[in-house]
Protein backbone atom coordinates (compact mmCIF):
# COMPACT_ATOMS: atom_id res chain seq x y z
CA UNK A 1 0.00 0.00 0.00
CA UNK A 2 1.46 3.66 -0.88
CA UNK A 3 1.47 6.18 1.91
CA UNK A 4 1.07 9.28 2.23
CA UNK A 5 4.24 11.75 1.01
CA UNK A 6 4.76 14.81 3.11
CA UNK A 7 7.67 17.15 1.02
CA UNK A 8 8.57 20.49 2.44
CA UNK A 9 9.21 22.49 -0.34
CA UNK A 10 10.26 26.17 -0.49
CA UNK A 11 8.25 27.10 3.31
CA UNK A 12 5.42 25.25 1.97
CA UNK A 13 3.98 21.45 2.81
CA UNK A 14 3.00 19.62 -0.10
CA UNK A 15 0.36 16.30 1.43
CA UNK A 16 0.73 14.02 -1.55
CA UNK A 17 -2.14 11.75 -0.04
CA UNK A 18 -1.83 8.25 -1.47
CA UNK A 19 -3.94 4.90 -1.69
CA UNK A 20 -7.36 4.71 0.46
CA UNK A 21 -8.23 7.43 2.63
CA UNK A 22 -10.63 6.30 5.15
CA UNK A 23 -11.19 6.23 8.94
CA UNK A 24 -8.61 4.44 9.61
CA UNK A 25 -5.75 5.64 7.94
CA UNK A 26 -6.72 9.77 9.07
CA UNK A 27 -5.54 9.71 12.25
CA UNK A 28 -1.59 8.80 11.49
CA UNK A 29 -2.06 10.98 8.16
CA UNK A 30 -2.98 14.15 10.51
CA UNK A 31 -0.41 13.21 13.28
CA UNK A 32 2.10 13.39 10.61
CA UNK A 33 1.10 16.70 8.91
CA UNK A 34 0.56 18.32 12.21
CA UNK A 35 4.33 17.51 13.40
CA UNK A 36 5.88 18.63 9.86
CA UNK A 37 3.91 21.71 10.26
CA UNK A 38 5.52 22.57 13.37
CA UNK A 39 9.39 21.86 13.03
CA UNK A 40 9.23 23.52 9.73
CA UNK A 41 7.03 26.03 10.77
CA UNK A 42 4.86 26.79 7.34
CA UNK A 43 2.64 28.54 6.19
CA UNK A 44 0.58 27.00 3.74
CA UNK A 45 -0.56 23.70 3.39
CA UNK A 46 -0.74 21.83 -0.29
CA UNK A 47 -3.06 19.01 -0.05
CA UNK A 48 -2.37 17.29 -3.71
CA UNK A 49 -5.14 14.20 -4.02
CA UNK A 50 -4.08 13.24 -7.37
CA UNK A 51 -3.23 9.27 -6.00
CA UNK A 52 -6.29 9.08 -3.79
CA UNK A 53 -7.96 6.24 -5.31
CA UNK A 54 -10.23 6.13 -2.43
CA UNK A 55 -11.69 8.53 0.32
CA UNK A 56 -14.48 9.07 2.42
CA UNK A 57 -15.51 11.43 4.71
CA UNK A 58 -12.52 11.73 6.64
CA UNK A 59 -10.63 13.58 4.24
CA UNK A 60 -12.82 16.26 4.70
CA UNK A 61 -12.07 16.37 8.81
CA UNK A 62 -7.84 16.13 7.24
CA UNK A 63 -8.28 18.85 5.03
CA UNK A 64 -10.45 21.08 7.33
CA UNK A 65 -8.75 20.22 10.45
CA UNK A 66 -5.23 21.40 8.92
CA UNK A 67 -7.53 24.64 7.83
CA UNK A 68 -8.52 25.59 11.08
CA UNK A 69 -5.50 25.17 13.05
CA UNK A 70 -3.50 27.11 9.35
CA UNK A 71 -5.92 30.13 9.77
CA UNK A 72 -5.53 30.33 13.20
CA UNK A 73 -1.56 31.25 12.91
CA UNK A 74 -2.06 33.40 9.78
CA UNK A 75 -1.89 30.54 7.18
CA UNK A 76 -3.11 28.82 4.14
CA UNK A 77 -4.23 25.92 2.84
CA UNK A 78 -4.63 24.84 -1.26
CA UNK A 79 -6.28 22.00 -2.42
CA UNK A 80 -5.09 20.48 -5.71
CA UNK A 81 -6.02 17.83 -8.30
CA UNK A 82 -8.99 16.09 -6.92
CA UNK A 83 -11.56 14.19 -9.30
CA UNK A 84 -14.78 12.20 -9.36
CA UNK A 85 -15.84 10.87 -6.11
CA UNK A 86 -13.02 12.87 -4.22
CA UNK A 87 -14.45 16.02 -5.47
CA UNK A 88 -17.76 15.32 -4.95
CA UNK A 89 -16.81 14.70 -0.94
CA UNK A 90 -15.16 17.72 -0.95
CA UNK A 91 -17.55 20.20 -2.42
CA UNK A 92 -20.17 18.64 -0.30
CA UNK A 93 -19.24 20.39 2.77
CA UNK A 94 -17.80 23.69 0.90
CA UNK A 95 -14.16 23.34 1.03
CA UNK A 96 -13.71 24.86 -2.53
CA UNK A 97 -15.19 27.81 -1.08
CA UNK A 98 -13.29 28.10 2.01
CA UNK A 99 -9.84 27.68 0.39
CA UNK A 100 -8.26 27.73 -3.20
CA UNK A 101 -8.53 24.77 -5.37
CA UNK A 102 -5.96 24.38 -8.15
CA UNK A 103 -5.17 22.47 -11.05
CA UNK A 104 -1.93 20.66 -12.66
CA UNK A 105 -1.86 21.30 -16.71
CA UNK A 106 -1.23 17.72 -17.00
CA UNK A 107 -3.70 16.57 -14.94
CA UNK A 108 -6.33 18.93 -16.10
CA UNK A 109 -6.03 17.05 -19.33
CA UNK A 110 -8.12 14.10 -17.88
CA UNK B 1 -36.14 -13.52 -8.15
CA UNK B 2 -32.72 -15.29 -6.82
CA UNK B 3 -31.86 -12.03 -4.00
CA UNK B 4 -28.29 -13.72 -3.63
CA UNK B 5 -28.28 -12.64 -0.16
CA UNK B 6 -24.49 -12.45 1.56
CA UNK B 7 -24.39 -11.89 5.13
CA UNK B 8 -20.87 -11.01 6.70
CA UNK B 9 -20.15 -10.29 10.75
CA UNK B 10 -17.34 -8.78 11.66
CA UNK B 11 -15.68 -6.90 14.46
CA UNK B 12 -15.60 -3.31 14.91
CA UNK B 13 -12.15 -2.63 14.32
CA UNK B 14 -10.61 0.34 12.23
CA UNK B 15 -9.11 -2.24 9.94
CA UNK B 16 -12.52 -3.74 9.15
CA UNK B 17 -13.90 -0.49 6.91
CA UNK B 18 -11.23 -1.57 4.38
CA UNK B 19 -12.66 -5.27 4.22
CA UNK B 20 -15.82 -4.10 4.85
CA UNK B 21 -15.61 -2.16 1.18
CA UNK B 22 -13.98 -5.07 -0.51
CA UNK B 23 -17.06 -7.53 0.27
CA UNK B 24 -19.28 -5.61 -1.51
CA UNK B 25 -16.82 -4.72 -4.59
CA UNK B 26 -16.14 -8.56 -4.68
CA UNK B 27 -20.32 -9.10 -4.03
CA UNK B 28 -20.92 -6.42 -6.99
CA UNK B 29 -18.62 -7.50 -9.51
CA UNK B 30 -21.38 -10.41 -10.46
CA UNK B 31 -23.33 -7.51 -11.61
CA UNK B 32 -20.83 -5.40 -13.50
CA UNK B 33 -21.50 -1.72 -11.78
CA UNK B 34 -20.17 1.15 -13.24
CA UNK B 35 -16.66 2.10 -11.64
CA UNK B 36 -18.90 5.39 -10.65
CA UNK B 37 -21.62 3.55 -8.93
CA UNK B 38 -19.18 1.09 -7.18
CA UNK B 39 -17.21 4.34 -6.09
CA UNK B 40 -20.04 5.49 -4.76
CA UNK B 41 -21.42 2.70 -3.04
CA UNK B 42 -17.87 1.78 -1.04
CA UNK B 43 -17.71 5.28 0.21
CA UNK B 44 -21.44 4.67 2.12
CA UNK B 45 -20.68 1.68 3.40
CA UNK B 46 -17.34 3.21 4.60
CA UNK B 47 -19.38 6.13 5.71
CA UNK B 48 -21.86 3.37 7.70
CA UNK B 49 -19.04 1.38 8.89
CA UNK B 50 -16.68 4.14 10.32
CA UNK B 51 -20.34 5.33 12.29
CA UNK B 52 -20.94 1.78 14.07
CA UNK B 53 -16.63 1.88 15.08
CA UNK B 54 -16.59 5.54 15.94
CA UNK B 55 -20.05 6.48 17.35
CA UNK B 56 -21.96 2.75 18.46
CA UNK B 57 -18.92 0.72 20.01
CA UNK B 58 -17.03 3.82 21.16
CA UNK B 59 -17.46 2.67 24.64
CA UNK B 60 -16.51 -0.74 23.84
CA UNK B 61 -14.27 -2.25 25.90
CA UNK B 62 -13.50 -5.65 24.21
CA UNK B 63 -13.72 -5.35 20.31
CA UNK B 64 -14.17 -9.02 20.28
CA UNK B 65 -17.73 -8.86 21.59
CA UNK B 66 -18.70 -5.89 19.69
CA UNK B 67 -19.68 -7.20 15.67
CA UNK B 68 -21.13 -5.25 12.92
CA UNK B 69 -23.48 -7.21 10.73
CA UNK B 70 -23.69 -6.65 6.95
CA UNK B 71 -26.11 -8.27 4.45
CA UNK B 72 -25.92 -7.24 0.87
CA UNK B 73 -28.55 -9.06 -1.68
CA UNK B 74 -29.93 -7.75 -5.13
CA UNK B 75 -33.80 -6.64 -4.65
CA UNK B 76 -33.82 -6.02 -8.58
CA UNK B 77 -31.14 -6.86 -11.29
CA UNK B 78 -30.35 -3.51 -10.87
CA UNK B 79 -31.38 -2.34 -7.66
CA UNK B 80 -29.07 -3.39 -4.48
CA UNK B 81 -29.47 -3.78 -1.02
CA UNK B 82 -27.11 -2.90 1.56
CA UNK B 83 -27.73 -3.29 5.40
CA UNK B 84 -25.45 -2.77 7.74
CA UNK B 85 -26.12 -3.30 11.78
CA UNK B 86 -24.82 -2.94 14.60
CA UNK B 87 -25.60 -3.45 18.92
CA UNK B 88 -23.98 -0.71 20.08
CA UNK B 89 -25.55 2.93 22.19
CA UNK B 90 -27.71 3.70 19.26
CA UNK B 91 -28.70 7.29 18.22
CA UNK B 92 -30.39 9.52 20.22
CA UNK B 93 -31.49 11.53 17.78
CA UNK B 94 -31.58 10.20 14.79
CA UNK B 95 -32.84 13.84 12.53
CA UNK B 96 -30.02 15.68 13.77
CA UNK B 97 -27.49 12.96 13.50
CA UNK B 98 -28.42 12.90 9.23
CA UNK B 99 -28.05 16.95 9.68
CA UNK B 100 -24.93 18.41 7.39
CA UNK B 101 -21.75 18.71 9.63
CA UNK B 102 -23.42 17.87 12.97
CA UNK B 103 -21.14 15.61 14.90
CA UNK B 104 -21.38 14.30 18.71
CA UNK B 105 -17.38 13.82 18.16
CA UNK B 106 -16.79 17.58 16.47
CA UNK B 107 -13.32 17.92 18.84
CA UNK B 108 -11.84 15.15 17.13
CA UNK B 109 -12.25 16.69 13.75
CA UNK B 110 -14.89 14.59 12.48
CA UNK B 111 -16.65 16.31 9.79
CA UNK B 112 -20.34 15.52 10.87
CA UNK B 113 -20.39 14.55 6.95
CA UNK B 114 -21.20 10.52 7.19
CA UNK B 115 -25.23 11.00 6.13
CA UNK B 116 -24.89 13.19 3.84
CA UNK B 117 -22.64 11.54 1.99
CA UNK B 118 -24.51 8.13 1.97
CA UNK B 119 -27.24 10.34 1.20
CA UNK B 120 -26.04 11.52 -1.83
CA UNK B 121 -24.27 8.78 -2.90
CA UNK B 122 -26.84 6.26 -2.54
CA UNK B 123 -30.94 6.40 -3.65
CA UNK B 124 -32.28 5.71 -0.32
CA UNK B 125 -31.07 5.51 2.84
CA UNK B 126 -32.92 4.51 6.21
CA UNK B 127 -32.08 4.43 9.67
CA UNK B 128 -33.66 3.11 12.24
CA UNK B 129 -31.92 2.96 16.13
CA UNK B 130 -33.02 2.29 19.62
CA UNK B 131 -30.52 3.68 22.43
CA UNK B 132 -28.60 0.83 24.05
CA UNK B 133 -29.98 -1.42 21.42
CA UNK B 134 -28.27 -0.40 18.23
CA UNK B 135 -28.91 0.89 14.73
CA UNK B 136 -29.83 -0.37 11.56
CA UNK B 137 -28.71 1.54 8.41
CA UNK B 138 -30.34 0.58 4.98
CA UNK B 139 -28.60 1.63 1.86
CA UNK B 140 -30.28 1.40 -1.84
CA UNK B 141 -28.83 1.89 -4.91
CA UNK B 142 -30.15 1.81 -8.36
CA UNK B 143 -27.49 0.83 -10.66
CA UNK B 144 -26.90 2.37 -13.97
CA UNK B 145 -26.31 -1.36 -16.20
CA UNK B 146 -25.02 -1.97 -19.56
CA UNK B 147 -27.24 -4.61 -21.01
CA UNK B 148 -25.34 -4.28 -24.17
CA UNK B 149 -22.34 -6.21 -24.26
Amino acid sequence: MKDTNIIYYRNELIVELCGEVDHHVAPGIKDRIDFMAFECNVKKIVFDFSKVTFMDSSGIGIVLGRYNKMIASGGEVVTRNAHGTVKQILEMCGIFSLMKYEEDEKEAEK
Amino acid sequence: MNENTVKVRFEARPENQRFARSVVSGYLALADPTVEDLTEIKTAVSEAVSNCIIHAYKDCKEVEKCFIDMKISMKQPDQCMITITDYGKGIENIDKAREPMFSTEAEKEMSGMGFTVMESFMDKVFVKSKPYEGTEVVLIKNLDICNVH
